[in-house]
């Protein structure tokens, strides 16, 4: 199964109408995942990250004005189906959430074991004792006591709630797995061990995941490839070996710059300026006014590139 | 329940002298203890949130108080502030106890630190302009000359680097980016030209690529008036562009410290080597390869462990000591200092 591609996203897009105006959230993103890899999406707060996993789950809130566009799974596309269709068939079974501050997105009033066993219940439909047996299992997958599995929310700290979202997003073995900021929320000891056990589930259960972060550092802890996001478009795509010591976007590159670190002796830098806004975008690179590089042709918009099977989109690789 | 007011459970003499070698602040002894009330009257023990902890600050020095969240930080901060009475001990600032001020001389104190707030948007008040922010410590501070409050504002704008000074004066704290907000808070805190400041976390709720601008600023501010800074965050690798030492507290207690130099060359306590593994850097490597992550999570601060408090997590705890007696203060370099039993040996001083 190995190489084999799991997900391809095509010209994705996805706008909000508000009173300000259309808000390009997710213009036109492409990107793949193979089978049993991590690809991190990050970006700047506000570039889209978060509307993507929801475009690409279809969570959808009701001020839609654009959503187009292909998302492949397993080959199908399953933009065709209808939200019915993709209830059954998609949400849960093949991909499956762990959404922003999912410590707060368990229900308070339900014990957790009976939170994480619902969707086992609902959508593989099994019976209540056999679901929550697979809870049990779920709970000793991911370091929870399983006599936890009785408890309510408020009874557990923030990294076992973390560990309870994660339990849920797999209680039903989909074969991808969307985190949003899984562990920003966190204190860095329990951010390692979320990602220990991340990274384990991924050996063990042959998962995939998107992760969506805005700590890079953090998140090279599960990352196979990196896709940096900038208003609205990805701007790279990259396999973390080649992507971490030399990005090739002048965004990446200065996002990596900004990267405090604990060794070496680089000081780090920020980035001069502020995203645009996605409601007028610039036309042509929209990193254009930020950028140290730019040039004449940075008022066309970009193509992407692609060298050595690193894609970028920057008129410098032209 | 958790009373507001500490309970003051000693009555003991002001130690009324200046820190050693001329420091700006020294904390002596400072307990801070919360009562917890059980149905409003009866006491269902203490929250023992800082727990005997002593340092001194000098003049012109940066120092980072690192540690996990609900470790204390922000109680020893607020105490430092004097917005927590002590329990036990004392902050001497200058010489003066700050438990023992008169209401004059605390208003003077409060000119002496500046205080930059974790969540700018949360700490500016919405319905201020900038303008009039940056005034109200001043007329506070009974400067009444408009001429002079001018002239102070658009000095402090222009050294937080918030240009044009007039484009921003009119606008509200919403109108602001992260960025901007932070800035504002770092500006009315430099307003009445303080000695010292105490920063609490404040860059953990902005963006990475605007938090490095916002360290550099503090830093330069630092640089450039010779400030002292406590800066209180759970991220050590800023911790290295930013201070001269550094303190690691774990359960109320300050375990460790040591000058920035030393605590990546020779980390000494089993916590701090911790923190240190745990801490990620974008390395391809990182996903081959599974982290040292001591078991278990901090110790409720109301019954802590007996002896050391980090005992029960740790992989290097010696049986039949580390659990039952408290260890002292180890010094086994010059200016490191550690809360560990492993290194009885090395200095038996005491």
């Amino acid at each position: 199964m190995a190489d084999t591609e799991l997900l391809r996203v095509e010209d994705l897009k996805l706008y909000f109408r508000t009173t300000q105006g259309v808000v390009q959230a997710v213009d036109g993103v492409d990107f793949n995942l193979t089978y049993n890899r991590a690809v991190v999406v990050v970006g700047e707060s506000g570039c889209g990250k978060t509307s993507l996993a929801k475009a690409i789950l279809r969570l959808l809130p009701k001020n839609i004005d654009t959503y187009s566009g292909h998302v492949y799974l397993n080959g199908t596309d399953v933009m065709a189906y209808d939200d019915e269709e993709f209830r059954q068939n998609v949400r849960w079974i093949k991909m499956s959430l762990v959404p922003q501050a999912a410590m707060n997105a368990l229900n308070p009033v339900i014990r957790v074991g009976d939170q994480v066993a619902e969707p086992a219940m609902i959508h593989l439909g099994v019976k209540q004792n056999e679901a929550m047996e697979m809870a049990r299992k779920m709970f000793q997958n991911v370091g929870v006591p399983a006599d936890f599995l009785v408890r309510y929310p408020f009874e557990l700290s923030g990294g076992m709630r973390q560990r309870a979202a994660i339990a849920m997003s797999l209680v039903t073995s989909p074969l991808l797995i969307v985190l949003d900021e899984p562990t920003s929320a966190l204190d860095l000891l329990t951010q390692a061990n979320i990602m220990n056990v991340l990274k384990r589930i991924k050996h063990e259960f042959e998962t995939s995941y998107i992760l969506i972060t805005h700590d890079i550092a953090t998140s090279s802890e599960l990352a196979d490839d990196v896709a940096v996001m900038y208003a609205g478009q990805i701007v790279e795509v990259g396999d973390t070996p080649r992507f971490f010591p030399a990005p090739l976007h002048p965004y990446s590159r200065k996002l990596m710059n900004s990267v405090p670190r604990l060794h070496g002796n680089k000081e780090p830098d920020f980035i001069i300026g502020q995203p645009p806004s996605l409601i007028s975008p610039p036309t042509g690179c929209r990193f254009a006014a930020r950028c140290p590089s730019r040039f004449d042709k940075c008022v066309e918009d970009p193509p992407t590139f692609t060298i050595e099977g690193r894609r970028v989109k920057c008129w410098l690789y032209a | 329940m958790i009373e507001s007011t500490p309970v003051i459970t000693s009555e003991e003499q002001v130690t009324d002298q200046p820190g050693k070698n001329g420091a700006l602040l020294s904390l002596q002894g400072l307990k801070v203890y919360f009562e917890l009330r059980k149905f409003g009257f009866g006491s269902a023990g203490f929250v023992h949130a800082v727990d005997d902890v002593s340092f001194d600050v000098r003049h012109g020095e940066a120092i980072a108080v690192v540690g996990e969240s609900g470790c204390g930080k922000s109680s020893l901060m607020k105490t430092i502030l004097g917005l927590n009475k002590p329990t036990e001990g004392h902050v001497i600032y200058e010489g003066k106890d700050l438990g023992k001020m008169e209401p004059k001389v605390l208003k003077w104190y409060r000119t002496q630190v500046g205080y930059v707030q974790q969540d700018p948007y949360g700490a500016l008040p919405p319905f201020m302009s900038a303008q009039r922010i940056l005034a109200e410590p001043l007329i506070i501070g009974g400067v009444k000359d408009k001429g002079e409050i001018a002239d102070r504002i658009n000095k402090v704008m222009m050294e937080v680097k918030m240009t044009p000074v007039n484009d921003f004066l009119t606008k509200f704290p919403h109108m602001l980016s992260g960025g901007q907000q932070q800035r504002m808070v770092i500006a009315r805190a430099m307003i009445m030209n303080p000695k010292f400041l105490v920063a609490d976390e404040p860059v953990s709720m902005l963006d990475a690529s605007v938090r490095v601008e916002i360290l550099k600023l503090l830093r330069g501010l630092q640089e450039s008036y010779n400030l002292s800074v406590i800066y209180i965050t759970h991220d050590l690798s800023t911790v290295r562009y930013f201070s001269e030492r550094v303190f690691v507290m774990y359960a109320g207690k300050i375990v460790e410290k040591v000058n920035i130099g030393d605590l990546l060359r020779n980390p000494l306590h089993p916590y701090t080597v911790a923190l240190l593994t745990g801490t990620s850097e974008p390395d391809a490597k990182n996903a081959t390869t599974y982290k040292e992550v001591p078991p278990g999570e901090p110790p409720s601060l109301v019954s802590p462990p007996p002896g050391c408090r980090f005992h029960p997590r740790c992989a290097k705890m010696i049986q039949g000591l580390c659990e039952v007696q408290e260890p002292p203060e180890y010094n086994p370099e010059p200016e490191h200092t550690v809360l560990c039993w492993l290194y009885k040996n090395e200095n038996d001083s005491r």
